[in-house]
């Protein structure tokens, strides 16, 4: 089915992938995580913790369990990885009373994976505050080694950033078969992660929103598979 | 369940005499027109008067409608009773919107002539909401209406005013709309009817069917579910004379594949010449396109010749619809849109292009046909290929034994059951224990628990989570007396946004543009000529022509809910392949077919084209028996073959594709791919199949085994699209998703992808949910169907003939000719990607295009 053998490359070989930001060297996941080998640092982006339960409040009973997936996914990855610190780049929850909703357990496990590390919880548009009650350094932005971490992407070409906010995925349609995924999207300069939270939906990264951040040239592409990460040519791509 | 025919002694015979008087005005009408009362609608009148709801099955042309109406016509007419609510005396409930025509003649016309002052209105979602409003407060007498109305009114508190004085209901083509889910709704709804007006009667108007107690225990109450189903009387019209069904016999080859009956057309197009008014159905909309075009291309004499299926716009619809009554066509192609809902008076032939499918559905078309019910009505078949001419004279063998296909009797659904609950905690609060039993007297759902009803509230009410994370949330309150409230009005308004069980597929607009121009963002404006699947539009590629609403069209984008399409004139425009068949080969037509391969004294009435085929087919490999099921290995270009027969149609054998390919892959053979059709599936790998099978290392009694429907199926099933829009539609219709918010619709697409991600985390933290439970049970009968598929299984245990052969066999050829028309969705996402990663391999490696290329048909 594969035309990749599986003696030129595992399965494994696919988890995650080598991308470069402004010549630093990172490691993208299938998950939709990012490393940064040399800072050991993870970091996710959109968690939109307790999504579900804004709904429910809502009267949509979206199933409760949302929170838990995303963070058990974040705790396979900091299992992965081992990281000395853990950066969440803005909306980590969906709505400012979203900490108050959240079930003990939950809590407790996020103040699990917070020991013997940092946790830097940026702010974004869905979460101008962070509850204190799930601990960790709450800032609008960080630089680090020259590159800005931030929630949502500055407009203009060169920005030297790692940022999330669009949510962006990708559609591939190949023999007649349309598949859409979330997917990391970057240029060398510049890279917008994919949401990592469980409920979170996806915006076509053709869209006019993605315009002003990336040219049409040299724009890098890899999708969320469920075995491995892919780098795709653009050119596959299409609208929705 | 037992059927005891209690309150149902003898099947009705209409009564000779003339008895129940019938009142002066409406007597007088009879004889205006020439004409008696006919004997069953004088025995629906007996009915009414003694208060006994009747299924009355009837062809058409027999006066069904007015039929069902008369009592109300007499009653209404007659003595004033006294009012205790709102006035409504009877409900006319149809599946269809557009009732129009068919009730302006049978209801309307008489109602002016015999000069009774009967208020009639009608009432759908096209009703302005001033005049719905209206209706609610001041009814007509007679209302007709649609289910989702229904259940609209009934959700609002002045239900039981408005149905106070509720004496009729008349369900029309209720063999279409009961087994359904519609039609477990409409069950819901008409059991909270008879609640509020308890001496309530029913009509149902039917086609003929091969199990009418289903649809006589459907129309009444049962009060008694553990051990009896209770029916109703039966009124039965035999119908006049025999129709005549003939195939059509052509000179040229009959095809191997494909259903579109091209090479046909010559001899279609002089049937319609020979005819008044010809109805030529096909069995999906594409197809309706392509005979649409080929038909004018031959059309010499400028035929009118119309269109109609539906995703053309409702206007243009209408237009023909309206262009047929009036007498100015001489022919429609259409889908089944066109089955219900206009009058068929003028028509004396139906074509259908490619085979019916099921023996039920054919019949009833070529019986709407001709209303004299003392002439023939005429169909033709045209098969469209080989396996065709077979499964079409199953059909003809079929009319003329006057056989159906049976519905398959059914529960009610978990999703529709919350929706109601919803809906009557919207009316006013309920007590489960009483809800419960009024929910136990409509037949779907006689055989529910009370368990499930009480998971089903608690759904309602909180999502029904095994985290009990949303008590604070809950749409229902428990109030002193132990009834359950809604917990705010906007609940009840939402409610009413997202009443009914139809949920549409998600659809793409087909907006035409200028021709490729400028960039292709900025494209907006031009005319909608109608909607596509989303799941065809997908699948264009880019500047791919097309047909479309009777025109040449090219592909030129994509933008969210829109497709944009440009003026064409490719003189061969591409036909996309598209999900094949709507409909799949009915369980009784399969059993014909295989008898008839079993019975080579059979095969003199085929064409000798076939004749030849099947005689070749027992010369080179076997015909299987009545009761076996044939499997034949065989290597061709460099692969090996697994070919089998099961005749289960395609959604079954599709199912059973992604399990063997599971199984397969698990005993070491890893298949590269699989096709499937109506009658047979082929599956191929790199590996022997025939030396595999030959020294043990694969037995094809392991791989059949029923118990893959266990394991197999539920690993499956996690990753299947078809699975996952099953649960969409649950759902949508349980409420869990809102298609509409106040002031906001949610498209389709929108819809689609939050529920995936919803399943994916319910599937993982509360496996035993509701939801899951109403999609599985959706699944088995509907888009995988699974039910068919074990039955099957069941069928061919030991009973498998294997045949090892040195090449292709002649059967095998069909399903063959497939392969790479069809593209198996949900099977190898990851391999997609992986092959999109490889392309950027290859180009990163300076690769040439070429091997790109190849490297797409060699995964197959």
């Amino acid at each position: 089915m594969s035309m990749l053998k599986p003696e030129r490359i595992g399965l494994d070989d696919f988890a995650d992938q080598p991308v470069s930001i402004c010549g630093k060297a990172f490691l993208a996941h299938k998950s939709g995580a990012l490393y940064w080998p040399s800072e050991r640092a993870l970091i996710v982006a959109d968690l939109h913790l307790e999504k579900g339960s804004a709904f429910a409040a809502g009267g949509q009973m979206l199933p409760p369990y949302d929170t838990r997936e995303t963070l058990a996914k974040l705790a396979a990855m900091i299992d992965r990885y081992n990281p000395e610190v853990v950066i969440a780049l803005g909306d980590s929850l969906h709505d400012p009373d979203g900490a108050a909703r959240m079930d003990p357990s939950d809590i407790e496990s996020l103040h699990m994976l917070q020991e013997d590390r940092d946790w830097i919880w940026i702010t974004g548009n869905h979460d101008p505050k962070i509850d204190r009650m799930l601990a960790g350094y709450v800032v609008p932005e960080i630089i680090v080694e020259g590159i800005a971490l931030r929630h949502e992407p500055r407009p203009g070409a060169v920005t030297h950033e790692i940022a999330g906010h669009f949510h962006p995925a990708a559609r591939l349609v190949m023999h007649g078969t349309s598949l859409r995924r979330p997917c990391f999207v970057g240029n060398g300069l510049r890279l917008v992660l994919p949401a990592f939270g469980a409920y979170t939906g996806g915006l076509n990264i053709l869209d006019l929103a993605f315009e002003p951040l990336f040219g049409v040239d040299g724009l890098a592409v890899w999708m969320l598979g469920h075995e491995g990460l892919y780098p795709v040519a653009p050119r596959l791509l299409r609208d929705d | 369940m037992l059927t005891t025919p209690k309150n149902a002694k003898r099947k009705r015979r209409p009564p000779a005499r003339a008895t129940p008087a019938l009142p002066p005005e409406i007597a007088a009408w009879f004889s205006r027109r020439g004409w008696k009362p006919r004997a069953h609608q004088l025995a629906l009148l007996e009915a009414a008067r003694q208060r006994k709801s009747t299924l009355l099955i009837a062809p058409t042309g027999a006066g069904k409608t007015l039929a069902g109406f008369l009592p109300s016509l007499v009653a209404i007419g007659g003595e004033k009773r006294p009012r205790s609510g709102a006035g409504l005396f009877t409900l006319y409930i149809s599946p269809l919107k557009a009732l129009a025509t068919d009730i302006e003649r049978n209801l309307i016309e008489p109602i002016a002539e015999m000069g009774l002052k009967i208020r009639t209105e009608t009432r759908t979602g096209d009703t302005s909401v001033a005049r719905r409003q209206r209706q609610r407060v001041k009814p007509p007498q007679i209302m007709l209406t649609t289910p989702e109305q229904v259940a609209l009114l009934l959700s609002h508190p002045d239900a039981p005013h408005l149905f106070a004085d509720l004496d009729t209901i008349i369900l029309d083509e209720l063999h279409a709309l009961a087994p359904s889910k519609r039609g477990d709704l409409l069950a819901l709804d008409l059991a909270r009817l008879r609640t509020i007006a308890p001496n309530m009667m029913t009509v149902g108007l039917s086609a003929t069917v091969a199990r009418p107690s289903e649809l006589r225990g459907y129309l009444v109450p049962q009060t008694d579910p553990d051990t009896v189903t209770l029916l109703s009387d039966l009124v039965t019209v035999e119908g006049g004379a025999k129709p005549e069904i003939s195939i059509l016999e052509v000179e040229d080859e009959i095809p191997w594949s494909g259903h579109t009956a091209r090479y046909a057309m010559q001899e279609v197009y002089d049937a319609i010449r020979a005819h008044k008014l010809t109805l030529v159905f096909v069995n999906a909309r594409l197809q309706a396109e392509v005979a649409f075009q080929e038909l004018w291309r031959i059309n010499d004499d400028n035929l009118p010749i119309g269109l109609h299926h539906g995703s053309l716009e409702a206007p243009q619809r209408r237009k023909v619809e309206a262009a047929m009554a009036a007498g100015k066509l001489r022919a429609v192609v259409a889908t089944s849109t066109l089955d219900l809902g206009i009058d068929w008076g003028d028509v004396d032939l139906v074509i259908h292009l490619g085979a019916p499918k099921g023996a039920s559905r054919f019949l009833q078309r070529i019986g709407r046909s001709n209303h004299r019910m003392d002439e023939p009505s005429r169909g033709l078949l045209v098969p469209g290929n080989r396996f065709e001419v077979l499964e079409c004279r199953a059909a003809q063998q079929a009319a003329e034994a006057g056989a159906q296909d049976a519905i398959l009797s059914r529960s009610g659904t978990l999703d529709v059951l919350a929706q109601h609950i919803l809906g009557m905690a919207c009316q006013a609060p309920f007590d489960p224990d009483i809800l419960f039993n009024e929910v136990r007297s409509a037949l779907p759902y006689a055989g529910s628990t009370r368990h499930q009803f009480d998971r089903a509230v608690e759904f309602v009410s909180t999502g029904g989570y095994a985290l009990k994370n949303y008590e604070r949330f809950a749409k229902l309150k428990k109030e002193p007396d132990g009834k359950l409230r809604v917990a705010n009005p906007r609940i009840a308004q939402q409610y009413r946004l997202n009443v009914g069980t139809i949920v549409d597929s998600p659809m793409l607009k087909v907006r035409l543009v200028s021709s490729r121009g400028g960039k292709s963002r900025a494209r907006q404006g031009g005319r909608v000529l109608g909607e596509i699947d989303e799941y065809f539009a997908e699948q264009l590629p880019p500047r791919a022509t097309f047909i479309f609403a009777g025109e040449v069209l090219r592909f030129e984008g994509m933008r969210e809910t829109e497709v944009f399409v440009s003026r064409a004139s490719a003189e061969d425009p591409m036909i996309p392949s598209y999900g094949g068949n709507k409909f799949p080969l009915s369980t009784h037509l399969a059993a014909r077919v295989r008898a008839m391969l079993a019975n080579p004294a059979d095969w003199p009435g085929l064409p000798p084209a076939v004749g030849h085929w099947l005689t070749l087919q027992s010369e080179r490999s076997v015909l299987p028996a009545t009761d076996e099921v044939l499997v034949e290995t065989f290597p061709r270009a460099g692969r090996h073959f697994l070919v089998t027969y099961p005749f289960e149609g395609r959604l079954a054998h599709q199912t059973l594709g992604m399990l063997l390919t599971r199984r397969l892959d698990r005993a070491g053979v890893h298949p590269l791919g699989f096709v499937a059709n109506d009658y047979a599936l082929a599956l191929w790998t790199h590996g022997d199949f025939s030396a595999l099978i030959a020294d043990g290392r694969l037995s094809l009694s392991d791989l059949f085994d029923e118990d893959m429907l266990g394991d197999d199926l539920d690993a499956w099933l996690a990753e299947s699209n078809l699975m996952k829009r099953t649960f969409r539609l649950a759902a949508v219709v349980a409420g869990l998703i809102e298609r509409r918010h106040p002031g906001k619709v949610k498209s389709g697409r929108q819809v689609t992808m939050s529920t995936d991600l919803i399943y994916d985390v319910l599937r993982r933290h509360d496996p035993g949910h509701l939801l899951l439970e109403a999609a599985w049970a959706d699944a088995a009968t509907g888009l995988l169907d699974i039910r068919r598929l074990g039955d099957f299984l069941a069928r061919i245990k030991n009973r498998i003939r294997h045949q090892s052969l040195s090449r292709v066999s002649p059967l095998s050829v069909p399903v063959l000719l497939e392969i790479g028309r069809e593209v198996v969705a949900g099977h190898a996402r990851d391999a997609l990607l992986r092959e999109a990663a490889d392309v950027l391999i290859h180009e990163a490696m300076g690769d040439t295009e070429n091997e790109h290329a190849e490297a797409g048909t060699h995964r197959t």
